[in-house]
């Protein structure tokens, strides 16, 4: 067994959760690039310079590059030959997630469903913990914005609707997006699995780098045939038309039910600022 | 660029074209979900609210913590159509527009037609942009709703489209 006490988990993410904040991925840049380039000129063209000046201010001055740092969504893929020591894994990534939207300047955006009190310090964050072969921690970090959350979809289609009826669920999805969720996205789908286990997929799927195809060739030809066609929507950047409405589409799979089609859609902006570490 | 200097006057609002380039220079004030929320409620019990909404621009935003030296964290806006069941109401009373980001409802676009207002989209995830060009932030009500208090800003140069004009026109 190898011991990792958890305060070595919580201050690797404390790491990772502060350049985040400020950072676009190097893919998620390089794609925006590519969309400046490609487009005509009017609005659509000015708003992705604008965002890539953005995006590159942000970075030179430790500023947040959207305001809406995000709910911190946190994957850990723990070996089995671990031993957890320290304080409860949960209380131990909060504690990093608090520190970080402190010192980093975030805005803090978690609150109570009901009475819709803010927390005040970005606390819980949404932690997923899987067991899996090894005596390593891998952790994965997300801030998710809402803005492009809000805009996604589940559906649970029946088996006979099969590729067509999966690319027509990706597809529909972001075109009742429209403009709302900051466009260029990058969508992240989970396909298969059970009603929960295919949202995990989707939110999985954004945590692959953009530009990066599924292992399956059918599954890298779905995520193909969905880009091709979001693209021909004519959404474009912030919905002012163009060439470009997402940077790329990620499926991720699980086997299913005889019985069903799991399809979950979840939408990422284009501010994808995923970092991801081993310890 | 057109630049444009708040509070605009009618003659300059009807001036303006659905995909027109701006640069937004003047005071704006800050409000999201629960600041409307409790800005309508007040409307309908007819208490004062706290700032003047004639002529105002309302930019759909919450910013982050300023950090020391700086005016406002970063700063861009919020998707506009949350707001979509309040700006009417607003827009009735006074308001001169919105600033936020994408599609807003038909009964927004009338009530943007029938009042002479506009509605400006800013570029959404351009945070530290918009943050950079705050000069000035001054807490107004709602302290308690923390970054969805409402918060008078004085800014200079917000990149900004025109999204929906006076005369029906719209960007989307």
């Amino acid at each position: 067994m190898r011991t990792v006490d958890t305060k070595e988990i919580a201050d690797k993410i404390y790491e990772l959760a502060l350049s985040a904040g400020v950072t676009l991925t190097p893919s998620c840049m390089d794609a925006l690039k590519k969309a400046r380039d490609g487009e005509d000129e009017g609005a659509a063209k000015f708003a992705l310079s604008t965002l890539i000046d953005n995006a590159e201010l942000a970075k030179e001055r430790a500023l947040p590059v959207c305001q809406d740092t995000g709910m911190a969504v946190v994957i850990l893929d723990i070996g089995q030959e671990v031993c957890l020591v320290g304080d409860l894994l949960e209380d131990a990534v909060n504690d990093a997630v608090r520190r970080a939207y402190k010192d980093g300047y975030f805005r803090k955006s978690i609150c109570d469903p009901i009475t819709r009190e803010n927390t005040g310090d970005n606390t819980p964050a949404a932690i997923h913990t899987h067991i899996v072969a090894g005596d390593r921690v891998g952790i994965t970090y997300l801030p998710k914005g809402f803005g492009s959350e809000n805009m996604s979809a589940m559906y649970m289609l029946k088996p006979a609707q099969g590729v067509d009826g999966i690319v027509d669920a990706i597809v529909g999805t972001v075109k009742k997006a429209g403009s709302r969720p900051c466009p260029p996205v990058l969508v992240g789908v989970g396909i298969g699995g059970s009603f929960d286990t295919s949202a995990f997929l989707a939110k999985k799927a954004l945590t692959r780098d953009v530009g990066t195809h599924s292992e399956r060739a059918d599954i890298a030809e779905i995520e193909k045939v969905a880009l091709e066609k979001i693209n021909a929507l004519d959404i474009g950047c912030q919905g002012f038309h163009g060439k470009t409405t997402a940077i790329g589409v990620n499926c991720e799979w699980a086997y299913t039910h005889i019985a069903g089609l799991p399809v979950a859609v979840n939408i990422q902006c284009h501010c994808v600022r995923c970092r991801k570490a081993t310890i | 660029m057109k630049k444009l200097t708040l509070p605009l006057d009618k003659e300059t609002v009807r001036q303006l074209k659905a995909g027109d380039s701006v640069l937004i220079s003047g005071e704006i004030l800050t409000a999201r979900d629960c600041a409307h929320k409790r800005l309508t409620d007040m409307i309908k019990s007819g208490e004062e609210l706290p700032f003047d909404l004639k002529d105002a621009i309302i930019y759909y935003a919450g910013p982050c913590p300023a950090k020391p030296g700086m005016a406002s964290g970063s700063c861009g806006p919020t998707t506009s159509s949350r707001m979509d069941v309040y700006a009417p109401v607003l827009l009735d009373l006074g308001l001169g527009g919105m600033i936020g980001k994408g599609e807003m409802s038909d009964e927004v676009r009338k009530a943007i037609c029938r009042n002479e207002g506009v509605y400006f989209a800013a570029i959404g995830g351009a945070g530290a942009i918009y943050g950079n060009s705050i000069i000035k932030s001054e807490l107004v009500a709602f302290p308690e709703l923390l970054s969805e208090a409402v918060r008078r800003l004085t800014v200079v140069d917000f990149p900004c489209v025109v999204a929906y004009d006076c005369r029906g026109g719209s960007i989307y």
